[in-house]
């Protein structure tokens, strides 16, 4: 048997596939899923051991391997669950401000930073608090897509908002109580809070960085070197499931799935939608087709990049989580895994990238290439 | 460290197995409890409070928001999770286990550390045994209950004494290798579609 922790978003439908539709018997392996409620108990419980593997935050696997706010423990990542999925919410009271700067529902990364931009330096010069922004953990890629789309449209993250941790089932209500103005989190949570009629989805993060990664499945390395023939079947039956999940005509079951308690337990008409992309952006509003918003399988996506890895450790630099040092560079690449990906799926024979990183590109023109440790240290110095 | 007693804040919703805890620490000597049950101001109250030690209750979704508050604040001495270093393993596990988190303000002697995270799990272990042996009376009540509505409906039905009624009962269970509460259900849903 193996057991896998998750959490209750839209991205943990491959596992959920994988364990409901028969894609890891199908492998040979019993999968036991486990529901938990924060992402520091996904960590710890993988980490001694209760569980073998979990749907994980990609760089919390970075985090985890530097020893980063946490004790060293060297995770990694065989496979991605997923692309994209990931938005930025902000209340009525704060998209009102930005519509009247030029934001417009579906807008792009720049317009819609200009006006949040406007926004911010009208706050400041009425002296009110600063605006406030949820994420839900510090080392993941809704922290880093947030902060950098803001100071890619010139606010400074740390200085000219407040950001805070909250939890997803949280956030709606926060938003609700003017705790938080704003927040960048995984669906179904965006699409909550404007169907609670609180919110205006303003963008998503794959706007800010297009297939941009989210969460991975994360084992410990002692696991993965002691158990190879269940890692390959686990990533295998995730890989199959992730077809499955991206069939437009499975998308109603999946749905159904997904929205029992034991699951994500959100609304069936909400997570169908986020799985075929159409979200509705305003409260009352028609949803619209949001072009690569969540892909399970597409395009590569559960391909472990090692790209991906080394960008979460530019910006966990870039925003002061950790100092540079040149040695952790081995480490950080070594966490991410495509050749335990490569060899899980030769027998299925499918078709996948050529090389293990690729240059990733973002809204601003900006493109990160770690081809070479030149390019990755000048990246670091912008 | 100071010569004051260990001060401890306790992140606990559930207001019975916060005080099951509190009790514990008081009797091991810890009189310098705070117990904190909603996240209302929590950064605030954990500063007033400077605590040495602090608890969360895994079940709790705000671990994650202390674990932020502990990496950027800079107005609370910086408490880092338990995991102390790798021989700790364990205690870490049983600690886990028992649904207990905890982080303890950096610098503070391991020795005093390890007793009070003892204490602490093995608090949060009485809790759960309580909480157990508390389910297990409420469905065992549930259960009465159905077995005593079937019977109700035989003795009407069948015109059976008491006993006779609960001697048809069990003798169904142990022919159909089942449960007494089980048949006793199956009596009401037969009784409720007859109707």
């Amino acid at each position: 048997m193996i057991k896998v922790g998750f959490m209750p978003l839209l991205d943990s439908a491959s596992l959920v596939a994988a364990a409901e539709k028969g894609f890891a018997a199908e492998q040979g392996i019993e999968l036991t899923l486990v529901r938990e409620t924060s992402w520091a108990n996904i960590r710890d419980r993988t980490i001694i051991g209760h569980f073998d593997a979990a749907h994980m935050l990609a760089p919390m696997t970075v985090a985890s391997t530097l020893g980063v706010g946490h004790v060293r423990v060297p995770l990694v990542v065989p496979c991605a669950l997923g692309v994209g999925g990931n938005a930025i919410t902000v209340s009525l009271a704060l998209w009102e401000r930005m519509a009247g700067a030029g934001a417009v529902a579906g807008g792009a990364p720049a317009m819609q930073g200009a006006a949040l931009r406007r926004a911010v330096t009208e706050q400041e010069r009425l002296a009110g608090e600063p605006l406030t922004f949820g994420i839900v953990y510090p080392f993941s890629c809704h922290n880093f897509e947030l902060r950098y789309w803001l100071a890619g449209v010139g606010i400074d993250p740390d200085r000219e908002v407040r950001l805070v941790v909250i939890p997803p089932p949280f956030l709606a209500d926060a938003l609700r109580a003017g705790q938080i103005d704003g927040f960048c989190a995984g669906e179904p949570w965006n699409s909550v809070a404007v169907h609670a009629g609180i919110g205006v989805i303003a963008l998503a993060t794959t706007a800010v960085w297009p297939q941009s990664p989210e969460k991975v499945l994360a084992c410990r390395r002692e696991w993965a070197l002691g158990h190879p023939r269940e890692l390959a079947a686990l990533v295998r039956s995730i890989h199959r499931a992730a077809q499955w999940c991206e069939q437009p005509e499975n998308h109603a079951e999946l749905a159904r799935l997904l929205a029992e308690p034991r699951y994500v337990g959100a609304p069936a008409e909400l997570l169908r939608r986020a799985l075929a992309g159409r979200l509705v952006l305003l409260p009352g509003q028609a949803d619209r087709q949001l072009e690569g918003f969540f892909a399970t399988a597409r395009d590569a996506a559960t391909f472990p990049w090692t790209s991906h890895a080394l960008w979460f450790h530019t910006q966990m630099v870039r925003w002061g989580q950790i100092a540079y040092a040149e040695e952790d560079i081995a480490a950080i690449a070594a966490t991410y895994r495509p050749d335990l990906y490569r060899r899980a799926l030769e027998p299925l024979q499918a078709k996948l990238p050529s090389a293990d990183w690729r240059a990733e590109r973002f809204f601003d023109g900006k493109v990160f290439d770690p081809a070479s440790l030149p390019v990755y240290r000048k990246y670091l110095e912008r | 460290m100071s010569e004051r007693g260990l001060r401890i804040l306790l992140v606990d919703q559930n207001v019975m197995r916060a005080s099951v805890l509190e009790e514990g620490l008081r009797e091991a000597g810890c009189t310098d409890v705070i117990v904190v049950r909603d996240m209302q101001n929590v950064l605030r109250r954990i500063v007033d409070a400077d605590p040495d030690v602090i608890f969360i209750d895994l079940e709790n979704p705000n671990r994650d928001v202390l674990e932020q508050m502990f990496q950027v604040s800079r107005l609370v001495r910086r408490p880092i999770a338990m995991f102390v270093d790798r021989s700790d393993t364990d205690m870490i596990a049983a600690a886990v286990d028992a649904g207990v988190g905890a982080y303890i303000v950096d610098g503070l002697k391991k020795e005093r550390v390890k007793s009070i995270l003892e204490l602490a799990v093995s608090r949060f272990h009485a809790f759960n045994r309580i909480r157990d042996e508390l389910e297990h009376a409420k469905q065992a009540l549930e259960e009465r209950k159905v077995v005593d509505r079937a019977k109700g409906i035989l003795m009407k039905e069948r015109s059976l004494s008491e006993e006779q009624a609960y001697a048809l009962l069990r003798k169904a269970a142990m022919n159909e290798n089942r449960r007494v509460v089980e048949v006793a259900q199956s009596v009401l849903t037969a009784a409720r579609l007859l109707k």
